[in-house]
């Protein structure tokens, strides 16, 4: 288990993107990156000095960018597709489906200022349905990494990784969820507080939430597991079995449409598995324009309100 | 329905032969490839059989007398690239690279059968020598243009090429592609339209206009040749001297015809998708004796 320090500092995890890309291109020079005029957005200046010849920006144009990757890939190249994530996944979504996953093509795609992160610019720029989309395609992994060493590391394992792999890189800010000798494994979720009530089980930047939430519920004298669930794609399945027949009700949270996403997957696995009630947080629907922090708060997307959806389901769940 | 073994496949074609033989070959090997697309189709029940039989002669000159490639070592990475990005024209592609020797001719059979490698559309991870999962339209060119920027990235001197549908080209992704080839000066990168007119319900200029088609790929920076798309020897000819010229990707349109050279076939829209009669097969492998 990961302890956690209650600290405050939050952490753009564009930043631990930058950093990895950057090392990745170093020791392996087959790495190139894709990206559709979005240097800035995805942190790429520092690449861009380092490695010219290894940029390749289309411009404005996703669909061009998910197939020149695949072509890259089929060259003998590496390529790191870095593109806000509403359009990369809504835009290229048949690319991703035809030239990635179905031909196994080995691209990395990080989705940049994923969920609401563009608050105020509206549901334009939300990217909240992209988990649904992807989750329904065969053959590609996804992961919702939760803070920078996260970040890192998933995107070190996608590297290492044969095949397409979608990860989320958060641009709000995150605080340190994770102690530094965690290692992340596709995959493989991982339980950061105990409690034997209910569980709660979050992804991306509601894994910090969701702790919250936990010592709040602890304080009533709920005793309520956290998971931490970065892949949601493909699902631990084991880890979510546990959850249902330890503690017999799961929270689920996450940056994202209540539909098709972890939530989603969850309660599909505890159906076939062993079902128990569920409740499944995130956004109902396009949300209004605000905040990436006022948005999260307004869909009770926060430690209390976390806590108050665990408490209605324990209600639920009976003695 | 007629034995799908009978028509015999072609060779490749040795390019250091006399430039009239090699033409002659490739008169011939193109008949043969359409009498055994034919069988195959016959024998499937479904097919594209419009777009394989205007499409054969780019694609015979292409893997017959162009491309570097070993068969039997199909993953080289200095080997020339072709992307069939009309996916549909799988009767063709399947049909010439069971005659190039990727796979054996009697795997044609199992066309579109159940659990058969043969898919309506081409997965390259079942059939060697298929470089690119199409089908959904607009997918081929962009790869390609990948393909391209790989190579030129590595120094590599392989070339690549792309047939694209002539309708195909009203997906707005070609266009991106266009775009990016034009402006990264790929000029080992050819693309070839299969400028038969023709799209699944009617005429391209009926239904969204493509013309002037040279003038808008010269207007993205490509170097474009008009060509009758089943003069083996105009073909043969064209892809020997490319690029046509230094710094710009090329940009061929092949004028064809829809179900070339059968007569009732030739030019007519339905034919797209249309499956031959018994009796029909038999009068078209009749024209191509």
């Amino acid at each position: 288990m990961s302890a956690v320090a209650a600290e405050s500092t939050l952490y753009d995890c564009r930043d631990a993107f930058a950093e990895t890309i950057d090392a990745l291109a170093e020791a392996d020079e087959r790495v190139v990156v894709v990206c559709n005029d979005s240097i800035a957005s995805s942190k790429l200046g520092g690449f861009a000095a380092k490695f010219p010849e290894r940029l390749v920006n289309v411009g404005i144009a996703e669909q061009v960018m998910v197939g020149i990757a695949a072509g890259l890939a089929n060259g003998g190249r590496r390529p790191f597709v870095a593109g806000a994530s509403c359009f990369l996944t809504a835009r290229a979504l048949e690319q991703i489906k035809v030239d990635l996953a179905y031909t196994n093509a080995d691209v990395k795609l990080c989705a940049m200022s994923p969920g609401v992160a563009y608050g105020e610019f509206g549901p334009t720029h939300h990217s909240i349905e992209d988990i649904a989309w992807l989750r329904a395609i065969d053959n590609l992994v996804a992961i919702v990494p939760a803070d920078p060493l996260e970040t890192a590391q998933a995107l070190r394992a996608a590297a290492e990784y044969s095949g397409p792999v979608f990860v989320r890189v958060s641009r709000m800010g995150v605080p340190v969820v994770y102690d530094a000798d965690y290692q992340f494994r596709i995959g493989h979720a991982m339980r950061l507080a105990d409690g034997d009530d209910v569980t709660l089980i979050a992804n991306g930047t509601m894994v910090s939430r969701a702790l919250e939430a936990s010592a709040l519920l602890a304080a009533d004298g709920v005793g309520a597991r956290v998971v931490s669930m970065p892949t949601v794609k493909p699902l631990d399945l084991d880890e979510i079995s546990a959850a249902a027949e330890e503690t017999g009700a799961i929270v689920a949270v996450e940056e994202h449409s209540v539909h098709g996403g972890l939530g989603g997957a969850i309660a599909e696995a505890v159906v076939a598995q062993r079902p128990v009630p569920m409740r499944i947080l995130g956004f109902p629907g396009f949300a209004p324009t605000g905040s990436a922090e006022w948005l999260l708060e307004h869909f009770g997307l926060t430690g209390p309100g976390i806590r108050d959806a665990a408490i209605e389901l324990l209600e639920r769940k009976g003695p | 329905m007629v034995t799908t073994t009978e028509p015999a496949l072609p060779q490749r074609i040795d390019t250091s032969l006399p430039r009239e033989q090699q033409v002659r070959l490739l008169v011939d090997a193109s008949r043969l490839i359409r009498r055994r697309n034919l069988a195959m189709v016959d024998a499937a029940g479904l097919g594209h059989i419009g777009g394989d039989l205007s499409a054969t002669d780019v694609v015979v000159t292409l893997f017959l007398a162009t491309l570097n490639y070993d068969p039997a070592n199909p993953e080289l990475p200095d080997r020339d690239r072709f992307v069939m990005s009309k996916g549909h024209a799988s009767g063709v592609l399947y049909t010439t690279l069971a005659s190039c020797g990727f796979f054996a001719p009697s795997l044609l059979d199992e066309y579109m059968k159940p659990l058969s490698p043969l898919n309506g559309h081409p997965d390259s991870k079942k059939v060697p020598g298929v470089e690119a999962n199409t089908g959904p339209l607009g997918h081929g060119l962009p790869i390609a243009v990948g393909m391209a920027i790989a190579a030129k990235l590595g120094g590599s001197p392989r070339r690549t090429f792309c047939l694209v549908g002539d309708g195909e080209l009203q997906e707005g992704s070609n266009w991106e592609a266009l775009m990016a080839g034009g402006h990264r000066e790929l000029d080992a990168l050819t693309v070839i339209v299969d400028r038969n007119r023709l799209q699944q319900g009617a005429p391209t200029e009926e239904t969204s206009a493509l013309e002037p088609l040279a003038d808008k790929a010269r207007a993205f920076r490509w170097a474009v040749t008009e060509v009758d798309g089943h003069d083996h020897a105009a073909l043969l000819d064209l892809f020997a001297g490319l690029p046509v010229e230094a710094g710009r990707p090329n940009f061929v349109i092949a004028h064809t015809h829809k179900g070339q050279p059968v007569s009732f076939m030739r030019d007519r829209v339905e034919w797209h998708n249309k499956v031959p009669s018994g009796a029909q097969i038999r009068a078209a492998l009749e024209e191509l004796e």
